[in-house]
């Protein structure tokens, strides 16, 4: 079954083609029918109050078959991953990997909300440290001052300047690194170690893109 | 000389020696009190002192007071059964209430002087009980109802070595349990739905010599009492059977709620709309293949269970209570879809899942099955078998579309007649009634009491299947909603009360809750006016009226609470061992301070089953209350007489206070009706009170529960303080 198939208009509400769909392609996602709807995870999370939904409405809504709305919220984007609700949900629901799983497999079908800031500072993030195989610290922090534009991010830089020439000072800060910074020797081996954790992913998943 | 006949015992052990004047008491008793023996003891529980007691009742001593603990402990050493015992509690009621030291030591001794003086007083207007004449042996338990609790009811007591009859209304037994495809597993792992098993009990209890099996057939009539009920059992074709039976297994189960009056779910408007039992239907004629609808053959794909189905009503118009036992019953059904073909869509809609027990474990199963669960509530299921609800986590409408419905509607119990809204019949007028189960030729009425929402009695709180009926015994759901697992438990709990109850008729002894009294309620029937109170207020159903009018006492439908003693105007009714003379006589015992000396009495007469423990226990953890308050423990705040309230006022005590349990509709009671007579009677003191010109808070009543460790001493504290810094001392003292 690709995800060309999965025509969102023939699923029937409630119906079971949805959740069947998270069992086969998000990770742990063969827990979600295992939520008892307790709204511990809801209560427990720091982030309650800011996102549009919470891992219980997400698990609920996956019930319903409400696959757009799930694909696209920002809740799974909103996780800063603290483990409050893994450690409280009393069904032992694995819901920090699973609104994590949830966030990938949206962002693979290119559902996720695009200028949704944390989508961004992760794949910020995630090209930044596959590319070389390692973290370019300043490159990392000059990509998220300046995501919000090109003034938005001189005025964040001008209010840490602070920070940053002390860190010069320390020699903690290499204003070098903007140019070429440190490398993995065999960057060529990551990026193939990567392409291969990605077949396999897709192959387990059934992914066809 | 003659030789002695009454004796004191006077214990010096626990302190009771060093914190009080014991040659001062044991003058009180061989001066004042008169007592033929006085001795002391520096242990008297130990071999030795009880050794000493045993000697001197072989040497003619009837009656004893013991001065020592609480009359709740050390029960095995002061256990005398051939002589009158009363108790002075200056353990737990004295030393232990009061501190140490001078400062309170006046006051102290005068509390055990004055627990001394009553338990001499008591003592000697006490005989020991005989137990009660109404004796009868029968092996036999009758148990009403051949359905699952029924079955299990008779064969409990088949297997206890005493016998059994089933009488069954329908022409099968098994009840509805028989009506089942698969039954909810109780046992490990909670997996998956089990047979129901009800064919091996049948065939058990068919099989066993001792359980007789009447089908077709109701109970015509029931008289008698517990050891010889004599019951009139009516077969189908007209036939009556006469049978003689010791004790009665009321288990006659439920009905499903009429679902034809939920018309918003459509019952009844298309065949696949059906409730569980239309399911557990449609699941034995599938046999193990898929569910097919009724409408068209066709097999179910999508099935929407809807529970709460008029339960948990808060409108009026439907049950009002959860039955408890219907959502694991839809787990259950969602599974016989699940297990034939996974890709069958099983949805349940729910407001609270309520699977008590190890139905968690039942409940995770079918999620992991794939059966989904949504809360929400069901607005209407259409002809077409649309079910429109609300998604009450998504907060949204929406709507299902689905080949067959389920309702979970609960059970209503099949408890016969309400004898609280059906006209009894007169005395020698009695007529047999179709609609009742028991149909008992008792003044109260034909079935038993019923509770709540029409379940039979029981007494919720503390005793399970015990009902207002001694002897008979309520088990299963008609008595409170149930699962099978329950209704087996429960039954087993009953056959065990019945044999209780056969045991207990045949040595002339009371039943629960005072099992094993020897004491029964004695009328003088020359001094009766034929008032009535005792038939009416007596709680159990115990007291009939003969063709004169006369009250009829049936000793052993009598639990010994003593109502029928503290209702009598006439006080011609009493026990051997606790009277109207007893009480009455601690209440004269008492020395009341002069006026002048500023040292209130208050009488607590206090419930033996919960506020005397509480009491003792504020003595264990050495809580200090007041030294002005002196306890008489009653059997119940129901056998409290009038009497007694206004002989104290007129003899100068300052102040009564009731002490019992928490009554109303979630009762406390053990005799269930007593603190709520004995409210009811203190209400109507207040005309007394006013002839003695005295203040009407002179006379209280207190709820305390055996918990009220803390509260019960604060509450009596609080109580004398008002007496002494609003009220004022009782102008009577010196009348007496």
């Amino acid at each position: 079954m690709g995800a060309a198939d999965l025509d969102p208009a023939a699923r029937a509400r409630y119906g079971t083609d949805f959740l069947r769909e998270v069992e086969e392609r998000v990770e742990e996602g063969q827990w979600v029918k295992m939520c008892m709807q307790c709204g511990v995870c809801a209560g427990s999370c720091p982030f309650g109050p800011h996102w549009e939904h919470s891992p219980q409405k997400i698990f609920m809504m996956i019930r319903a078959g409400e696959r757009e709305a799930v694909l696209r919220s920002d809740a799974m984007w909103m996780c800063t991953s603290c483990y409050n609700c893994v450690v409280r949900c009393p069904r032992k629901l694995p819901i920090t990997q699973i609104m994590h799983g949830l966030a990938s497999y949206a962002e693979r079908l290119g559902l996720a909300p695009k200028m949704q800031p944390t989508r961004r500072w992760s794949l910020l993030f995630w090209h930044n440290c596959t590319r070389t195989g390692r973290v370019n610290e300043l490159r990392l922090t000059l990509g998220l001052y300046f995501m919000g534009g090109f003034v938005a991010g001189l005025k964040k830089a001008w209010a840490m300047r602070r920070i940053g020439f002390g860190l010069l000072r320390a020699g903690r800060l290499n204003p070098f690194e903007l140019l070429r910074g440190h490398e993995c020797r065999d960057k060529a081996g990551i990026r193939r170690m990567l392409a291969k954790a990605y077949e396999l992913e897709a192959k387990r998943r059934g992914f066809t893109n | 000389m003659s030789a002695p006949a009454s004796a004191a015992y006077l214990c010096e052990g626990c302190g009771l020696g060093e914190r009080l004047d014991v040659d001062a008491l044991a003058a009180i008793a061989e001066r004042e009190q008169k007592m033929d023996l006085v001795r002391r003891h520096p242990l008297l529980c130990s071999q030795e002192g009880v050794a000493q007691i045993h000697a001197d009742i072989a040497a003619g001593v009837t009656q004893i007071a013991i001065a020592a603990c609480s009359r709740r402990a050390k029960t095995e050493a002061f256990h005398f059964p051939e002589a009158a015992v009363a108790r002075a509690n200056l353990r737990e009621g004295v030393v232990w209430v009061r501190p140490a030291g001078d400062p309170a030591r006046e006051a102290t001794q005068e509390m055990a002087a004055d627990y001394l003086r009553m338990a001499c007083a008591e003592v000697r207007r006490m005989k020991v009980p005989a137990g009660n004449p109404d004796r009868a042996e029968c092996r036999r338990v009758l148990v009403v109802g051949g359905g699952v609790s029924g079955l299990s009811a008779a064969l409990a007591v088949a297997r206890a070595g005493y016998e059994a009859t089933i009488v069954e209304k329908s022409s099968a037994l098994g009840g509805w349990a028989a009506k089942l495809h698969r039954r909810v597993p109780d046992r490990e792992p909670f997996r998956d739905p089990v047979p129901t098993g009800i064919e091996t009990l049948i065939a058990e209890v068919e099989a066993h010599p001792s359980i007789r099996v009447h089908r077709n057939a109701t109970v015509a009539k029931t008289a008698g009492a517990p050891g010889r009920f004599t019951v009139e059992i009516a077969s189908e074709d007209g036939a009556l059977v006469s049978e003689t039976v010791g004790a009665i297994v009321q288990a006659t189960g439920f009905t499903p709620y009429d679902a034809t009056k939920l018309v918003e779910y459509g019952y009844g408007r298309s065949p696949d709309i059906v409730d569980q039992a239309g399911l557990e239907a449609l699941a034995r004629a599938a046999a193990g293949g898929p569910i097919r609808r009724p409408s068209d053959g066709q097999p179910v794909r999508t099935v929407v269970f809807v529970q709460c189905a008029g339960q948990r009503d808060a409108s009026g118009r439907h049950l009002p209570y959860c039955s408890g036992h219907c959502c694991a019953t839809s787990i259950k059904q969602a599974m016989y879809f699940k297990d034939a073909d996974p890709s069958v869509n099983a949805i349940v809609l729910y407001s609270d899942l309520r699977v008590p027990g190890s139905g968690e474990d039942f409940y995770r199963s079918a999620q992991a099955k794939g059966v989904t669960f949504v809360k929400g509530s069901v607005a209407e299921v259409t002809e077409e078998r649309r079910v429109r609800f609300r998604d009450l986590i998504l907060a949204e409408e929406s709507e299902i579309e689905a080949d067959l419905v389920v309702l979970a509607t609960g059970q209503v119990p099949n408890a016969g007649v309400d004898i609280d809204t059906v006209a009894q019949d007169e005395p020698g007028q009695w007529k047999r009634e179709s609609r009742s189960v028991l149909n008992l030729v008792y003044r109260q009425g034909k079935d038993l009491p019923q509770l709540a929402h029409g379940f039979a009695d029981s007494h919720f709180i503390c005793f399970p299947y015990e009902t207002r009926r001694t002897g008979i015994y309520a088990a299963g759901p008609v008595r409170r909603p149930m699962d099978i697992a329950q209704a087996v438990e429960d039954a087993t709990g009953a056959a065990l009360k019945a044999i209780q109850a056969i045991e207990n008729a045949r040595s002339g002894r009371a039943v629960h809750p005072r099992a094993g009294d020897l004491s029964y309620p004695i009328v003088r029937l020359d001094g009766c006016t034929q008032c009535k109170r005792c038939t009416v207020e007596c709680p159990f159903g115990a007291i009939d009226e003969d063709e004169k009018r006369y009250p009829l006492f049936n000793e052993s439908r009598c639990r010994r609470c003593g109502t029928c003693m503290g209702a009598c105007p006439v006080r011609v009714i009493s026990f051997e061992n606790y009277s109207v003379e007893t009480v009455g006589a601690q209440i004269k015992a008492v020395e009341i301070p002069d006026e002048s000396e500023d040292k209130p009495r208050v009488l607590v007469l206090a419930c033996e089953n919960d506020a005397y423990p509480a009491l003792d226990m504020a003595g264990f953890a050495r809580r200090s209350y007041s030294p002005y308050v002196r306890v008489v423990p009653v059997r119940c705040l129901g056998s409290v007489n009038a009497i007694w309230v206004t002989d104290a006022l007129n003899a100068g005590w300052d102040g009564v206070a009731l002490v019992g349990c928490k009554h109303g509709a979630d009762y406390q009671c053990h005799f269930v009706k007593g603190s709520e007579l004995a409210q009811y009677r203190m209400g109507k003191i207040e005309d007394t009170l006013k002839q003695l010109a005295l203040e009407k808070e002179r006379v209280v009543t207190f709820e305390a529960a055996i918990t009220d460790v803390e509260r019960l001493p604060q509450r009596l504290d609080e109580y004398v303080r008002t007496i002494v810094e609003t009220i004022g001392l009782s102008p009577m003292k010196g009348f007496g």
